[in-house]
């Protein structure tokens, strides 16, 4: 058959069967036993042509809601951000987007310098020394970091504050489970980590401490206090940090973090239903050689001339197979690409106005809840997203949201025991003074 | 490509200049100081670029032009399965229906998602012969390691705590070890015969009644199916054990022979390189995981079910082995490779195969004069190549994957498999035609001519690049990871 994705001619068929000495395709097949041959036809759907399957499927990506019709107060990880139009254009060019692991350098120093670029980012915004090229999402690198602390201090314990994405907690526990780590919750009081329950939890075969800032609750945690706890135990501080928070809150390097996690998403990437973002790994110099995935490095060929390389890849699986630091192979380079264009794109001073914008309408909108007569948890040390007591079934709530073109929070009753009816609003720079407005408005019009 | 060295985009940047338009604030300014603890507040901004967007767009497109892609040449980079990545899949990806839901919104918010998620998983159960798929990995390694844990949840809940090894062959891409250590296993290695093949008899002497699983490629790396998979399909299996598949080669058997006939257990596909995902300059990619009824009591949370025509997350799955990874995998690719699929049909699929083996038996039959061909039988869709008869001329395999470069090439995988001396393993693919396949091997033939005849053109090589060959000792022993203006003086000095 011929397929425009395949130019094999019948001439082109006859001449290769004639080079390899045989009559038909099937010959190169002989070799698999017939009692495991497949005989008939697979049973799937059969072929459409570009333009019918392209119908089909706008049909269906238009039975789904999505945040450019709805304005979405929805958060929780996964943001409605600006994303600089340039940064498609960017990762369009398929000299990126159809290349492999940049494995041979002398061709591939686009892609290695770009790499190299978003590491830089990534260790301005955390305040880290060094970043790797990325990890699947932020909640495998949250594992990932737990696994690492515990190989580093040969210590079998984690402490996970409970103010950590609920998702990612169970992500760390699925790969603790894996090596017998045990995965232990510190509680938390008023929407952060209660502190004087984590210095009980805290003893000498204790891991590493693991939070989030902002943490789920969208609360800032006093990182220098928790960081200082941990390392008057010998455990390693990790830190979960969405990046774009950091254009205004003080990186997590200066607070005593020795490893900071987190998923670039906020920058250019689209949610696209939960994948694929694109997860960040940084630690201090001190763990370098611990660090999972793969990392570029710095050096001159035999001109002097300055070129980027694959590096310390003697930590990898494809070096070390059963010895390496993780099984990790591929990363989300072109995802990490997209985060470098959009971090680019708004540079030193759009980092700074961009978090500040989150923050202030976030800000307007705890104002606007509280005017109404709403509880919402927390004071001012809030980022992006507010804790309200909707103050009745949020799932009810939403559903009434949603009829007036509003995507409302989310329901903290699937998670949290003891959190009914309280919803986790996202207020990004996205939002609008109306949209904010009119999500108040209509949260009293359903208890009218 | 040009020549001359592109700056970082740290080196273009100049104080005041923007690249991004945000709207002006709507409600009321802030005082950040009044409102949260001193310590929280960011004193010193983050040192990212200042340039315009014109700049950017100069800067990638210059980076761009400094890399090699499928779209610019030929990628005969063996085990990755560098095919074509169709346009209409990208289109596709970038709907907004698509593109820009929430992984949270109510389900009925999202039933065209689902339903595409859950007619890939029906497709995938088919192309497989599994009975049930999960799509969360976000990788191949780790869906290696997803499954791996199911096992070891699904033995450990008959009571049998005592299968701490996981046997993988020799010629095992290095995920296979990599991820049965993450998965708490202890890897033993399982030697090859002299033809390419998984020794049985070392087989039979390692499996036991500590054998978890055997992990195996089919074909495996070198392009060889495995002819006695029944019979180790029997061993493993009378011992109490698993068979996992590993797919990055599913590209070779698509409607030839599918794992779950051969008795695998466990399967993950790599959606990047089967189904065109693309592979993104080495990643995003996407790892589903296919099982038997056996073993779906484990999978990961939540499970994608339909009910009455509604498509639902079960959460409520007592013995999974837990959550992989937020959210639900990859959409983005795999959405990409259902698109691919659905191009494809039946058909198009079993054409892929037999036009991806065909293209690589041809390859080595015109390449077998020029080169050691260690295992001479027919190949699947790779085949390796041994270096041995250059290197005993001086010059190297990395030497003839360096000279490829100025022909144009991506070179093929080299010095893997680990049992191959030298090896160079070329997986042309489907979507290539025969001028190109033919253009490779004129390049081939004339490298290996010219091994006898002016070695140091190749020892030298490349000749063509933007850059010669990098000081990688030198990258390790002083690692230089980021930018800072010191380090730039410090690598001119030095």
């Amino acid at each position: 058959m011929m397929h425009r994705y395949m130019p094999m001619t019948e001439a082109d068929r006859v001449e290769m069967l004639n080079v390899i000495g045989i009559s038909s395709v099937d010959e190169l097949f002989a070799d698999i036993p017939e009692s495991v041959r497949f005989t008939r036809d697979l049973a799937i759907k059969e072929a459409k042509s570009e333009s019918a399957l392209l119908k089909e499927l706008s049909r269906l990506a238009a039975k789904n809601a999505d945040s450019k019709q709805y304005a979405s107060f929805l958060g929780a990880g996964v943001y409605d951000h600006y994303k600089p139009i340039i940064v498609d254009h960017v990762i369009s060019r398929s000299e990126f987007y159809t290349a492999y692991t940049p494995y041979q350098p002398e061709i591939s120093q686009g892609e290695l310098q770009a790499i190299f670029e978003f590491q830089t980012m990534i260790c301005e915004l955390t305040g880290m020394d060094l970043a790797n090229s990325s990890m699947y999402d932020g909640g495998t690198a949250l594992a990932e970091a737990g696994t690492l602390a515990a190989g580093h201090t040969k210590r079998k314990k984690l402490l996970v504050s409970e103010t950590v994405h609920p998702e990612s907690r169970d992500v760390v526990r699925a790969y603790a489970d894996g090596q017998q780590i045990e995965v232990i919750t510190i509680p938390q009081k008023h929407g952060v980590t209660d502190v004087e329950e984590l210095k009980k939890l805290l003893a000498d075969d204790t891991a590493a401490v693991l939070v989030q800032y902002p943490n789920f609750f969208g609360q800032v945690e006093e990182l220098q206090e928790i960081g200082e706890l941990a390392h008057d135990n010998g455990a390693l501080f990790v830190v979960s940090s969405n990046p774009l928070a950091l254009g205004i809150l003080t990186p997590p390097g200066e607070l005593g973090a020795d490893i900071t996690v987190g998923d670039a998403q906020p920058f250019g990437i689209p949610e696209q239903f939960g994948g694929p973002h694109c997860g960040y790994f940084a630690v201090t110099k001190k763990l370098m050689r611990k660090v999972p995935g793969r990392l570029v490095g710095e050096t001159t060929d035999d001109q002097g001339r300055r070129g980027y390389v694959l590096t310390l890849q003697a930590r990898e699986q494809h070096i070390r197979r059963d010895k390496a630091t993780s099984n990790i192979c591929s990363n989300q380079a072109l995802n990490a690409l997209a985060a470098s264009v959009a971090m680019t794109a708004l540079g030193k001073n759009g980092a700074r106005d961009i978090a500040y914008q989150n923050y202030a309408k976030t800000h307007y909108a705890k104002q606007a809840f509280e005017k109404a007569g709403y509880t919402v948890l927390g004071g001012n040390a809030h980022f992006n997203e507010i804790v309200v007591d909707c103050k009745r079934s949020v799932k009810e709530l939403n559903k009434h949201l949603l009829e007036q073109g509003i995507i409302g929070g989310y329901d903290l009753s699937l998670t949290y025991a003891g959190m009914e009816n309280h919803a986790l609003f996202a207020v990004t720079e996205q939002r609008t003074k109306e949209e904010i407005d009119a999500l108040v408005q209509e949260m009293e019009a359903v208890h009218a | 490509m040009h020549n001359e060295n592109q700056p970082l985009i740290f080196e273009i940047s100049k104080p005041g200049r923007i690249g991004y338009s945000l709207t002006d604030l709507d409600v009321p300014e802030v005082d950040l100081s009044a409102l949260l603890p001193e310590t929280l507040i960011r004193k010193q901004d983050a040192a990212l670029p200042e340039v315009s967007e014109l700049d950017i767009m100069r800067h990638y497109t210059a980076l761009s032009n400094r890399n090699h892609g499928v779209d610019t040449g030929f990628y005969p980079l063996g085990s990755c399965t560098m095919k074509y990545n169709p346009k209409i899949n990208e289109a596709v990806a970038r709907i907004p229906g698509f593109a820009n839901i929430h992984p949270l919104q109510d389900e009925s918010t999202v039933q065209g998602a689902m339903e595409v998620a859950y007619d890939l998983q029906e497709h995938l159960c088919e192309i497989t012969g599994m009975d049930e798929v999960t799509l969360q990995p976000a990788a191949g390694a780790h869906g290696e390691w997803t499954a791996l844990m199911m096992i070891r949840a699904f033995h450990e809940s008959n009571g049998d705590t005592g299968r701490t090894k996981v046997l993988v062959p020799d010629s095992a891409h290095g995920t296979n070890p990599a991820s049965a250590t993450v998965a708490g296993f202890d890897t033993i290695t399982v030697n090859s015969d002299e033809n390419g093949l998984v020794d049985i008899e070392d087989l039979k002497a390692k499996v036991g009644d500590d054998t978890a699983a055997l992990m195996l490629t089919n074909p495996n790396t070198l392009g060889l199916f495995e002819e006695h998979i029944m019979e180790m399909a029997k061993i493993v299996h009378g011992a109490g054990g698993k068979l996992y598949y590993d797919g990055a080669n599913l590209n070779a058997v698509m409607s030839k022979a599918r794992p779950g006939d051969m008795g695998f257990d466990a399967v993950h596909l790599n959606l990047h390189k089967t189904f065109t995902g693309p592979h993104g300059g080495g990643g995003p990619g996407s790892g589903p995981v296919g099982v038997k009824k056996e073993l779906a009591a484990f999978l990961p949370k939540p499970v994608l079910e339909k009910n009455d025509g509604v498509y639902t997350f079960n959460y409520d799955v007592p013995q999974s082995i837990g959550r992989v990874k937020p959210f639900y995998g990859n959409f983005g690719i795999y959405l990409r490779a259902y698109t691919y699929i659905r191009s494809m049909g039946p058909d198009g699929l079993k054409a892929v195969t037999e036009n991806a083996v065909l293209n690589a038996n041809y390859m080595m039959r015109r390449l077998e004069p020029f080169f050691d061909l260690p295992y001479p039988q027919h190949c699947k869709h790779e085949f390796v190549l041994s270096g041995r008869r250059q290197k005993k001329l001086g010059v190297r395999t990395l030497d003839m994957a360096k000279r490829l470069l100025d022909f144009g090439f991506h070179p093929p995988t080299v010095y893997f498999p680990l049992n191959v001396e030298e090896g160079m393993m070329i997986e042309p693919t489907e979507t290539e035609s025969k001028e190109t396949l033919d253009s490779f091997i004129d390049a081939m033939i004339q490298i290996a001519k010219e091994v006898e005849e002016n070695p140091e053109i190749v020892q030298e090589a490349p000749h063509t690049t933007v850059i010669n060959r990098l000081d990688e000792t030198k990258a390790a022993r002083k690692p230089v990871l980021r930018y800072t203006p010191a380090t730039e003086e410090e690598l001119v000095k030095a």
